[in-house]
This record gives C-alpha cells, structure tokens and sequence, in this order.
C-alpha cells in the first residue's frame, strides 16, 4: 500500500474490498461502537449541550464571515509577538515554504505533531523528496507511518489496525526509523505504548525543528492551540529550537473566551473525554514581545488556503469549514463502519471527508465525484456534529454539482461546471421518471402494465439492477395499484379488499 | 375531518395492502378520507440523487394536488420529510438563485400540514389506542428519515404498544440505518447489502416474528434481504399492524 491517495478508485470499487474484509470489519466496528457509545456518555453529561453546539456554530460562521478581517488581525498578533507568517495558496506552496524554512536550519531531520494539515498537503513525502525526514510522534500516526500505510480516521489514524498487527509493524520496522522494538514484544497495550515510548524519546531529545498543525488559532493575541491525549505533541512544541505550524485558514476564533466553546465541544465528541488530557498554547516566539512570549526560540506560521477560500465561496457548501476534525461523524457512520477510512481516498475519511475532499480537491477525478454518493442520507453524522454541519445537505449539494454541472470557484476563479460524465443513463431515467410522475396517467398506465405482467418479472435484474438483485429479493409486484383499487373499490366502500 | 392520504408512489405502485390498511385505520377512527387521484411522487428520489430541478415540478404538482386538504398524511416517514424538510429548503434555494418567489410561495401551505401517519395519530387525533389486535412477536425499526428528519420519537412505539396481543422486542441497534438510502442502494451497493444484513441480524436476535416499520422503501430492502438470507421474520408495515383488529386481523 502507498502512502498516498493519488489515483484512487471510486468509493464503491474501493469500499467492495474492504466490505470483503473480515478483519477489518471486526476492527472497525469494535472501534466505532466502543467510542459511539463513550461519546454519548460524555455528551449526555452536558446540561447546554444543545447551547454549546449552536454556540460553536455561530462562532465558526461569524469567522468565516469576516475571515479577511481575522487572518489580517492574526498575522499581526503573530509578527508581533516574535513569530513569522507565511502564506500558502495550495500544497505546493506550502510544502515548499516548509522545505525551505528546513533547509535553513540546517537540519535534515524534524519530528512532527500529528496534524491533518501536512498531512493533506502530502508534506512528509515532500521532505522525503528533498532529504529530509519527518518522524511522527503521535502513536498512531506513528503506527501508519511504520506500516507504510495510509491514515483511515481522523483521530486514530490506525483504528483499521488492531494490537496484533500493530506488533509486527513495530517489530518489523522500528530498526528501519531509530530505535529497534524490545526483543519478544507482545501485543499487550503497555509493551507497545512502552516500545513506542522509547523509540520516540530518542526524536524528542534529538530534534532541532519541530512541524505541526494547530486546532486554534486565537486571532487577538495570535496564540496557536493543540489539544492532544498523549503529550507527544507537547513534546515536540517545547523541545525544539524551531517550530513551524501549517494551519488551515478555517482554524482562527476571534478570541480567547471563543476557546471554552470548543474546548468543552471537541474532546467530549472526539475522545468522550470532559477535557483532553494536553492543551498546549504557543504565543510567538519566546523572545517576541520584549521577552515575555512562550513559544519556541523561533516560530513560523504557514497558513494554508488549498481550497479553502473556493469552499467558502459555495453558499451551502461553506459550512464544512466549521469542522473541528473531532472525528464524531465517521465513528457515528455506518457507511464508514463497513468501507473503512481508506475507501474514501483522502486524509479525511467519513461523512466530513465525503464533503470535504470534493469541495478541496474539487469533483473532476473520479473518487473525488463518487464521494458524495458514500452516504445513505442517514443523518446520523449531522445529529452528532459539534458544530451542526447539515453534512446531508451539502452531500445533496454536490450530488446536484456533480449531475447538473453548475457555477463554482476554482482557484479563486468562477467557473461553470458541465454535468459530469457518466450519469447519462441515470439522468435520462430521472427525467423519464419525471415526465411519469407529471403525468398521472402515463404513471398509472406503467403501473398496471407491471401489474399485469408480474408472473414475467425476473427475480434478478439486469444493468444497473443487478446492484440490488445481488444481494436482496426483489418485491412482487401486487396484483393492482393501491389507485385502481380505490376506484374500483370507491374508497373502500364498495366492497373489495 | 378530512384528509388527504398521500401514498406514495412506492406504496401505491408496490404495497397496496399499507394503502388500504390507512384507509381502514383512520375511517375506523372516524376520520373521512380522500385519494387524490392526480398524485404522485413527491420528488425526493430526485431531489436526493442531485436531480433537484427534476424534482421541482413534482414538489410543484404535489403542492396543487395537495393544497386545498385540511391535513396531508403519508405512511412514509421519508416522504413525510421530504415534504416538512426539504419543501422549504427547495423554496430557499430558488429564491437564493434569484428564481423569484414563486417555488417557495408554491410550497409553502403544504408543508406544515403534511404528517406522517404515527405523527398525525398521536399528535393531531391524540390517541395511542387505535383498537388494534395482532397477536404477534415485533421488533420495531425506526427508519432514519422518521426518526431524525421528523423527529418521530417514540410515538411509533406507544402506538405498537397499545396494540392488543402484540408483544414488542427492543431492537438492538435500532437507530442505525438500514442501508437503503434509495439510489445508494445501487450505487453502493456493496455497504447497502452488509448494512442490511446486520439490520436483519439485529432483529433476528430479537427472536420477533415481524420487523415493523413506517416506511415501505426500508422494509423492502431489509425484507429482501431477510428473503435471500432465508431469515423467518417478516417485514411489516406499521399501518398494517394498527389496521388490524380481532374481527378482521391482518394475515
């Protein structure tokens, strides 16, 4: 397996092999279900959830509102306080500018904080490319980058992996990146976190750049957040002598009383935690600001459009730019539970993904057009949302994006999209079935001829009923529509059944 | 009081007997009741796939076949949500697009008077003894539109649970979907399949004869799935089960 999502093939191709998948299923569903019912635990504990939620909802909109005003706010608290602000239209500038800031430290070698951000951008392959290696701290991240796997979740980026697998990764390949795993490690959680432990204590001690994202930033003061379970993260924002931060432009809150929203919100959706064990804030450097800053002894601020500017540009779209990455959706998913998080071809997986990677990378590849469609509509994802992103209703956006063709921005560009290829049969059924529908004598003409042919109907279809007839029996049809019998039957009056 | 049943094209195409057993339920209950015959399909099926300007003149049709009723009840929970819910959202995007207000003035008398048939019982008629008798064993699904796009509740449940005989199995987890998602049932149908057949796994467990829901699309993908895993259970319509009484009991 590769380590990136290029190429990938259309959710319901990607998703048949893992439905196939025993292990997997056993690994996800164990995982999704043990975490689905803490959360509900942790949420229920909260008299104002329902406050909170809406509260979150209304501070991320107003931001994003006025996110011109907030960015330029924040760069100036950020140079103020001593750090530097870098700004990245897409992946490649980002990466970039994080190759270059690199390079001029001398280092060939940083440890990371597990962030959604670089891994969007594909930054460690980047690094990589220009010789210099990236060593994740976080456990999972670390227990995928080993694996020369990809992540499948958000949160636990490993949650396809169980404890057995997870031995033999670190027994295979700890060598291969630093410290070796003990000899006869088992699968018990306190030898693997133990091995672990060790392996990255060597990083820590030895790291001069330290890379991450952050989950907040604080616009009036430029105060950078990253909430974390294992003090990995920690670690690599106070050791180091440079620290860069590639953060998504979505992640400012204007200020530091906006902060107790979320930080009541997220650990409690994500981890089913009251308050997540790490809360670390970075201010600058610590020399910025006549020598009263906390940060590190040099800080860079990467801030990362990739899309996201496009995205805020759609109406309905926009609101996936609330999200908070606390992963309560895809854990909540049943469409997630079966496929798995590798199905949907991006570093967000889920319902989230679902509308996050189309609106990002935009509809023209193929995964990226199937992604709108990896969703029975359930609403389970929207009922769970800390910040109440109707994922539903921008699902059905972008299928309508995707059928219909429409206007959007690219690359801060309006443009027109065209319907895309390969729903012509579906589109000219949907019309077929319109024009039926419009005209209730043409529909109930189609209903009695099915009627009256239903000693001919096979129990398997053929073309695109095949899907259904694989798997499912098909309903026989009744003898006469429920319409003729209430003609012939005036209601129910007269007689008949 | 007279209303108008909203069927639904699934039902009247494919389910007559959920149709007829309406019509029995709410005259027993002394309701008058009418079929608009000029029905037919309330879009969502368009709406939902992408095709919302397909779907806008059948919102359409159904507003002027449908407007002048006091009250609009459908067996379908998710019918019943695409009229409550999504009716008004259509009308909001119309009118964002600058497509005047005609949509959304069109829709709009429709939707607050539209019910899903357990919602209008208990809500507009206020009962939860309907004088029912089914002497069965059931498991109870609460499909995903009805439960968090009405917000139905456990209105359904009091309904089963009022009826003479019946005896009602928890579902274990019930509030998971059962995979059918109308076109995802095609498109994907790989996790449509294994959704159904952890739905038809949870309610075998139950040991319940029946599994009952209000909503003809889901019970026709878990009852063929139930079908081809050879399962003894049966899927029910809820309407079905209310309709049925000792003098004249449902099969």
């Amino acid at each position: 397996m590769s380590g990136t999502f290029v190429g990938m093939p259309a959710f319901p191709e990607a998703a048949h092999e893992a439905v196939g998948n025993r292990t997997l299923r056993a690994n996800l569903r164990h995982a999704t279900h043990t975490i689905r019912a803490k959360r509900e635990k942790a949420v229920a504990e909260v008299s104002d959830w329902a406050e909170l939620r809406e509260a979150g909802k209304q501070i991320k909109d107003h931001t994003l509102r006025h996110l011109d005003r907030y960015l330029v706010q924040l760069e100036e608290s950020v140079v103020a306080a001593g750090g530097t602000v870098h700004w990245a239209a897409d992946a490649d500038e980002a990466n970039e500018i994080v190759t270059k800031l690199v390079k001029m430290t001398g280092e060939s070698e940083v440890v990371k904080v597990k962030s959604m951000a670089t891994q969007e951008i594909g930054l460690n392959e980047a690094l990589e490319a220009e010789g210099i290696r990236a060593y994740e701290t976080d456990l999972a991240e670390l227990i995928v980058q080993l694996g020369k796997d990809r992540p499948s979740h958000i949160l636990v980026p490993a949650i396809h992996r169980n404890r057995g697998e997870i031995r033999d990764i670190f027994a295979r390949e700890m060598s291969e990146w630093g410290r070796p795993a003990p000899e006869g490690l088992t699968d018990t959680p306190a030898e693997l976190a133990e091995a672990a432990r060790l392996h990255l204590r060597e990083k820590f001690l030895r790291a001069k750049v330290g890379i991450s994202g952050a989950n907040f930033m604080v616009a009036d003061t430029g105060t950078l957040v990253v909430v974390e379970s294992e003090g990995n993260g920690r670690m690599c924002l106070t050791l180091p002598e440079t620290l860069i931060s590639v953060v998504g432009i979505e992640k400012i809150v204007p200020t530091w009383q906006d902060l107790e929203v979320f930080l009541q919100t997220l650990p409690r959706s994500s981890t089913a935690e009251r308050m997540n064990p790490y809360t670390s804030m970075w201010t600058g450097t610590r020399d910025g600001r006549a020598g009263e800053g906390d940060g590190p002894q040099n800080f860079h601020l990467v801030l990362l459009d990739n899309g996201r500017s496009d995205t805020l540009a759609d109406e309905v779209g926009r609101q996936a730019l609330r999200c908070i990455r606390c992963s309560a959706c895809l854990n909540v998913c049943p469409v997630y539970e079966r496929a798995g998080g590798h199905a949907y071809g991006s570093v967000y997986p889920g319902p989230i993904g679902a509308i996050l990677s189309p609106q990002l990378r935009g509809t023209a590849s193929e995964i990226d057009a199937s992604l709108p469609y990896a969703s029975s509509l359930c609403g389970a994802c929207y009922e769970v949302c800390p910040v109440a992103i109707d994922i539903p209703e921008v699902l059905v956006h972008l299928r309508e994006r995707i059928v219909e063709g429409g206007p959007v921005v690219r690359e801060g560009n309006k443009v027109v999209l065209k319907p895309a290829k390969g729903h012509a049969a579906e589109r000219a059924a949907m019309r077929a079935a319109r024009w039926a529908f419009s005209h209730p004598g043409a529909l109930r003409t189609g209903q009695r001829l099915a009627s009256r042919t239903r000693r001919l109907h096979p129990r398997s279809l053929p073309g695109p009923g095949k899907a259904w007839s694989g798997t499912r029996d098909l309903p026989a049809v009744p003898a006469e529509p429920f319409r003729d019998w209430w003609q012939r039957t005036n209601g129910g009056k007269e007689g008949g059944k | 009081m007279r209303v108008a049943l909203f069927l639904t094209c699934v039902n009247d195409t494919l389910y007559p007997d959920t149709g007829r057993a309406v019509v029995k339920l709410l005259t027993r209950l002394g309701v008058d009741v009418d079929f608009p015959m000029s029905q037919t399909c309330c879009g969502q099926a368009h709406y939902n796939t992408g095709y919302r300007h397909e779907a806008e003149p059948l919102a359409r049709h159904f507003s002027d076949v449908f407007r002048d009723y006091e009250a609009i009840v459908t067996p379908s929970g998710s019918c019943g949500a695409m009229v409550r819910e999504l009716y008004p959202r259509m009308g909001e995007r119309a009118r964002a697009e600058g497509r005047g207000e005609s949509l959304a003035t069109t829709l709009a008398p429709v939707v607050p008077k539209t019910y899903e048939l357990t919602e209008f019982l208990v809500d507009v008629m206020g009962v939860t003894d309907v004088g029912a008798y089914y002497p069965h064993t059931v498991t109870y699904h609460p499909t995903c539109h009805g439960l968090r796009g009405l917000g139905l509740g456990d209105r359904p449940r009091r309904l089963l649970q009022a009826v003479k005989g019946l005896e009602l199995k928890e579902l274990p987890g019930a509030d998971e979907c059962c995979g059918f998602g109308g076109t995802f049932a095609l498109k994907n149908a790989d996790v449509s399949a294994a959704m159904g057949a952890d739905k038809v796994r949870n309610a075998e467990s139950t040991g319940a004869e029946v599994l009952c829901a209000a909503d003809n699309s889901c019970l026709m993908h878990i009852g063929g799935t139930m079908s081809r895993l050879e399962s003894g259970m049966r899927p029910v319509h809820i309407a079905e089960i209310l309709a049925s009484t000792e003098e004249e009991p449902a099969v």
